[in-house]
């Protein structure tokens, strides 16, 4: 913890105003990060490679996680004004007004965001890893974030996979496109919320119109089957 | 858009690829070399634009081999994809079960008796042997030298994995770490055999060298062909033997210490120049280096327990947290990236591919060169399809 504070601070005295966040890792690896505001994210990716002191030269890992929308209920205390009656010192009923404390339970939404993690090391001075981390502002249509690949090359295919996977779209990459997945394919498969299609091949073709038609037929001659299996018929009507 | 047509930018950044003008007589030549070539050591495609023999630029195509084990992972407990990831570089099977066990064990804080720590150096050494002959032979093979020094790096494999098999009952897909320790324990014949097999290999190693080291062929194709500048590969991100080649002392085994391997004498071949032929060096000799932390271990193996007994096994469910685990695999730096939120499947699982990464500079090793050399460019970066596609 320290050492990213450290640098953390040393970042902040290399590039004003860079907006650095230091988030703690509860887990016994005790590998911290640092969350870089997108707009300086490159300046302070520069500073890290070419400081003297720092020299993480070495970009290893990155890797996109999605982060969706998260329902949070949480229990709030509340404290309201009521009227209630209570004995009066004649013996008497008597109204009165009194604070009481209730809990009432309320749900609110986090919204949802795509992350960039990256693993940096230092060759030099055989040190790391120091882990960066960026979020995009939502998962839907603000989902850029400042490509790192002008700083290390080795970021080149890991953000085409993480822009193939997740679909965070690297600002500045010099050549962003689909890497794994092939270039027609429209969803993004790591995304949590991810379903997968029926069929992965389907492709529209002149005779969807006639094989809807042939649907018709099967579905009132499916009483008698002139010996084509199910699966087969299923297969000929498409 | 095909390779031809992508434009001819001057580069913005330094670590960009040169700009090779072609020499403006006739059309660019569009080669896909791949994914059904028999250099591409399983389905990999190069989209390559040639003026003449000379490569002017060069795109690689993934994915022919994807199938998401990522995505797959996470919808499995942490153990259940201990055996997939022997299918990532299926030539290297207990690496990866040893880098997933690393990252694992970092996310919970898991220690690893002694005996299990010797064990997993022992099978990952040699793993690192088999897998430096066999690449080294597929190097050669695609030279033209058809099937000799491939067979003879096999023979020796084949030693290796009788080993393997009869340990963990399968030659490849080994499934044998687990986190605390390792799965059966070794017998006295079997430490007999390793023992036996150990001490054949200086041999073949000097035999493989006589055959190679001095060959014309060899020495001509591959001396001054491929070369990578250290600046540009460190800043790839390019790792293992390909990056040593180039003369950057970085070893993981040294710079980590991770497991026990401080405890071993060994040294870290360096090449200088950067090509081929330093990189089919650098494996040799790594070769050499593991004969001798293999003798040490197999020396020293002391008796005890193999698994943590307070390790979990039932109802696993790490702490909320995060952790990067990484070894020094055969091919490169393997690791493996893992966030936990509680739950019984990690949240994100996530592998850095050593194959992959290494292939980033693939295009600036290969411009200017002629196809035929491509071949050779490539088969000595050392990849494996099941883990570059993943």
């Amino acid at each position: 913890m320290k050492m990213v504070e450290e640098i953390k601070a040393a970042i902040e005295a290399a590039v004003p105003g860079a907006g650095v966040e230091f988030v703690p890792n509860p887990s016994p690896s005790a590998q911290h990060s640092l969350r870089l505001a997108p707009e300086s994210a490159v300046a302070v990716a520069t500073f890290l490679r070419d400081d003297a002191e720092l020299a993480f030269d070495f970009l290893s890992n990155v890797s996109g996680v999605d982060w969706p929308d998260k329902e949070v209920a949480e229990k709030v205390k509340l404290t309201r004004p009521v009227t209630k009656t209570v004995d009066g010192p004649d013996g008497q009923k008597v109204e009165q007004p009194v604070e009481e404390t209730v809990e009432e339970s309320r749900k609110h939404t986090e919204p949802g965001y795509l992350e960039a993690v990256y693993h940096l090391y230092s060759v030099a001075k055989k040190r790391g890893p120091l882990v960066i981390r960026m979020r995009t502002a939502n998962r839907t249509d603000q989902t850029e974030l400042p490509s790192l690949t002008p700083v290390w090359r080795s970021a080149e295919f890991q953000e085409r996979e993480a822009f193939d996977l997740y679909g965070i779209v690297f600002t500045g990459h010099p050549d962003l496109r689909r890497i794994l997945m092939w270039p027609e394919f429209k969803d993004f498969p790591m995304r949590k919320d991810y379903v997968e299609p029926d069929d992965f091949e389907y492709e529209p073709t002149p005779h969807d119109e006639v094989l809807k038609r042939a649907e018709e037929h099967r579905a009132a001659d499916a009483s008698h089957d002139h010996g084509i299996g199910a699966e087969n018929q299923e297969r000929a009507t498409g | 858009m095909s390779v031809a047509e992508t434009k001819l930018e001057k580069p913005t950044g330094w670590n960009r690829p040169p700009v090779i003008e072609p020499d403006g007589e006739g059309e660019l030549l569009e080669v896909a070399m791949g994914p059904h070539h028999p250099s591409t050591h399983g389905v990999f495609r190069m989209d390559v634009a040639l003026d003449g023999e000379r490569v002017v630029r060069l795109k690689p195509v993934f994915g022919y081999l994807h199938r998401n084990h990522e995505k797959i992972a996470e919808g499995a407990s942490y153990l259940a994809s201990m055996p997939y990831t022997d299918r990532l570089d299926y030539f290297c099977s207990l690496t990866n079960n040893w880098a997933y066990a690393l990252a694992v064990e970092n996310l919970v804080g898991q220690p690893v008796p002694e005996r299990a720590e010797y064990l997993r150096v022992i099978l990952a050494e040699l793993t690192r042997i088999q897998n430096h002959a066999s690449s080294i032979g597929f190097l050669i093979q695609e030279m033209g030298a058809s099937g000799t020094p491939l067979m003879y790096a096999f023979k020796e494999r084949e030693k290796i994995l009788d080993l393997f098999e009869s340990l963990t009952g399968s030659r490849m897909m080994c499934n044998y770490m687990r986190f605390g320790g390792c799965r059966v324990d070794v017998s006295a014949p079997w430490l007999d055999a390793a023992r036996k097999v150990v001490a054949g290999l200086p041999e073949f190693v000097d035999e493989f060298e006589a055959l190679l080291s001095t060959n014309e062929i060899l020495m001509a194709r591959c001396q001054g062909v491929g070369i990578l500048r250290q600046d540009l590969a460190v800043n790839a991100g390019v790792s293992g033997p390909m990056l040593r080649a180039t003369g950057v002392n970085y070893d993981i085994r040294k710079v980590d210490h991770y497991g026990i391997y401080d405890r071993f004498q060994f040294r870290v071949p360096l090449g200088d120049h950067g090509d081929i032929y330093d990189r089919y060096m650098v494996r040799v000799l790594e070769m050499r280096e593991s004969i001798k932390i293999l003798e040490q271990a197999l020396r020293d193996l002391p008796a005890g327990p193999i698994m943590d007994p307070k390790a979990k096994i039932r109802g696993f469910r790490p702490k909320a947290g995060e952790a990067y685990g990484r070894i020094e695999a055969p091919k490169g730096e393997l690791g493996f990236y893992l966030i936990s939120d509680g739950g019984p499947n990690p949240y994100r699982y996530r592998v850095r591919p050593p194959s992959l990464i290494n292939l980033t500079i693939l295009e600036d090793m290969c411009l200017g060169h002629n196809v035929a050399d491509v071949v050779l460019i490539f088969g000595s970066v050392d990849i494996v399809l099941g883990e570059v596609d993943r």
